[in-house]
């Protein structure tokens, strides 16, 4: 019950901590201008070099631009309770980890699937892209579970940033990483064959494989093998986050590190 | 004489700050090296050099750009931070002749982002950068810094008002990475875009550099660039004069 109380009371908590200074000054140019620019940029780019339709660009970006929301608050778990001073008095409680950084990741899964979800549906509208009216439920499983995958690598950037002093500066490496290696813009068949194979064991890339069948009319069962892996692929960045941030936890307070990193 | 004095020192003084911060430093060359890396991608599929090399030379001036618009659009808060805006705003010379250096000092250091991405291209996708008119190459550079300094000054002003400028910093970079033509040629925007692209300096400065290195005469665009700059800077001197008296009058000027 307690277990129950610190994931759901505490991630709200945090979450509603972040929006405090994470304010609509803040929320509209970062989540809702800026991955419409993004679309645009791409798009024009490929109409450029005549590589993709606009649908390509649209799904690609739009789902990409989940992983501001996922890596920067997730970041921003451990940044922001540094900056607040308030990580060691979180750390020093003997609440279960489990429930109290799991807790904190649901709010920015749920985030992160607005971000892509907006930038999908304004995205589409402003370059006339159409996506059939059965691929729209199957088409927010695949970005929810993108989400996921997303804020599971996001829950490693929170352990790193025990670490690493600078998280908005590992958020943004990491968000261009997955820029360029996840078929977000090029297709992986156009990547060199080492870039593709990583790209297989990133977020991202089978999610906006799958949604870029969905909106070309494919049915979710001739999906699923995708869909099931960006879900494995999140569950392994998840743990590997959990038990990575323990590692440093334990790390952090034999060095006596926690407030400075 | 002065002022020019005060604007140089206050440069250098401004690139050493700004240099200090290896995190930063690394960010400023990687993250536009992302976007270009995924153009040269794009563009390699057209199998056309001169697209690539037309593509290089776009992306080399986003870094310029990138480097500017989040820093200079949070320009006074940093000093409000610091404590040092009463301190700067109290001295007796203008405040623009304080200001201008710090965003001259923001684009000049998108210098190495600009040499990055053209190393980026040469050695991985092998574009060879031959320049037709060096000599103008050489001027275009530092005209586009100073065009693209004196826009960052202008926004620093213009925004001093919203307390999180830097977020508007931060969704500005793509808009003009895409409509001043970095990428993608003019033409392909409807035509309501190319009065904006026309009046935002990195679209002169972008062309200065390729006209430059590809041939052409880059002397029309850099004098547009210069025409510009000068623009921004006087638009901005006067802002700053209407800026500080509101805040000196409602004795907001240290509030964040």
């Amino acid at each position: 019950m307690t277990s129950l109380r610190i994931f759901f009371i505490g991630g709200l908590t945090s979450y509603r901590a972040l929006f405090n200074w994470l304010t609509p000054w803040i929320l509209v140019p970062s989540f809702l201008v800026a991955p419409l620019f993004q679309i645009l940029l791409f798009a024009y780019i490929g109409r450029t070099t005549r590589l993709e339709s606009d649908e390509f660009y649209v799904i690609g970006n739009a789902i990409q631009y989940a992983a501001i929301p996922c890596l920067f608050a997730m970041g921003n778990t451990i940044g922001g309770e540094r900056f607040q001073h308030t990580l060691p008095l979180v750390l020093a409680t003997p609440a279960g980890r489990l429930p109290l950084f799991i807790g904190r990741s649901l709010p920015v899964i749920v985030n992160g699937f607005l971000v892509a979800a907006f930038a999908l549906v304004a995205g589409g509208a402003l370059l006339g892209v159409h996506v059939p009216l059965s691929a729209v439920a199957p088409l927010v499983l695949v970005v929810l579970i993108t989400s996921f995958s997303c804020t599971g690598l996001g829950l490693v950037n929170a352990a790193l940033g025990l670490r690493v002093r600078e998280t908005a500066v590992l958020s943004n490496i990491l968000f261009g990483i997955l820029l360029v290696f996840c078929g977000v813009n090029v297709p992986l068949s156009s990547l060199p064959d080492w870039m593709s194979t990583i790209s297989e064991g990133l977020p991202l890339t089978h999610g906006i494989a799958a949604a870029r069948r969905l909106a070309d009319g494919a049915g979710l069962g001739s999906v699923a093998g995708l869909i099931g892996a960006e879900l494995l692929i999140g569950c392994i960045y998840a743990i590997a986050g959990y038990l990575l941030l323990r590692l440093m936890e334990v790390e952090s307070r034999r060095r006596g590190t926690l407030e400075i990193a | 004489m002065k002022a020019l004095r005060l604007i140089g020192i206050g440069w250098v003084f401004q690139l050493k700050m700004l240099s200090r911060s290896e995190f930063d430093g690394l960010l400023g060359v990687l993250w536009p090296l992302f976007f270009a890396t995924t153009a040269f991608f794009m563009f390699r599929t057209t199998h056309d050099s001169r697209a690539l090399l037309y593509a290089a030379l776009g992306s080399s001036v986003m870094g310029i750009w990138s480097s500017t618009s989040v820093a200079a659009s949070s320009a006074l808060q940093r000093e409000r931070w610091y404590g040092t805006l009463e301190l700067v705003v109290g001295t007796p010379a203008h405040f623009s002749l304080v200001l201008i250096p710090i965003t001259l000092a923001m684009a000049t250091v998108g210098i190495y982002s600009m040499a990055a991405t053209l190393l980026w291209g040469w050695a991985l996708f092998g574009i060879g950068v031959h320049i037709v008119h060096p000599l103008l190459f050489v001027l275009a550079v530092p005209v586009t810094i100073l065009a693209i300094g004196l826009l960052g000054f202008l926004l620093s002003v213009t925004v001093v008002r919203y307390r999180t400028a830097w977020a508007l910093g931060n969704a500005l970079e793509y808009p003009v990475w895409l409509v001043c033509g970095f990428l993608v040629p003019l033409s392909l925007f409807p035509g309501w875009v190319r009065p904006i692209s026309w009046a935002l300096a990195p679209t002169w400065g972008v062309r200065a550099i390729r006209q430059a290195a590809l041939g052409g005469s880059p002397f029309w665009p850099m004098a547009a660039c210069v025409g510009l700059a000068a623009l921004y800077g006087v638009v901005g001197a006067l802002l700053v004069n209407t800026v500080l008296r509101s805040a000196r009058r409602s004795a907001s000027l240290s509030l964040t």
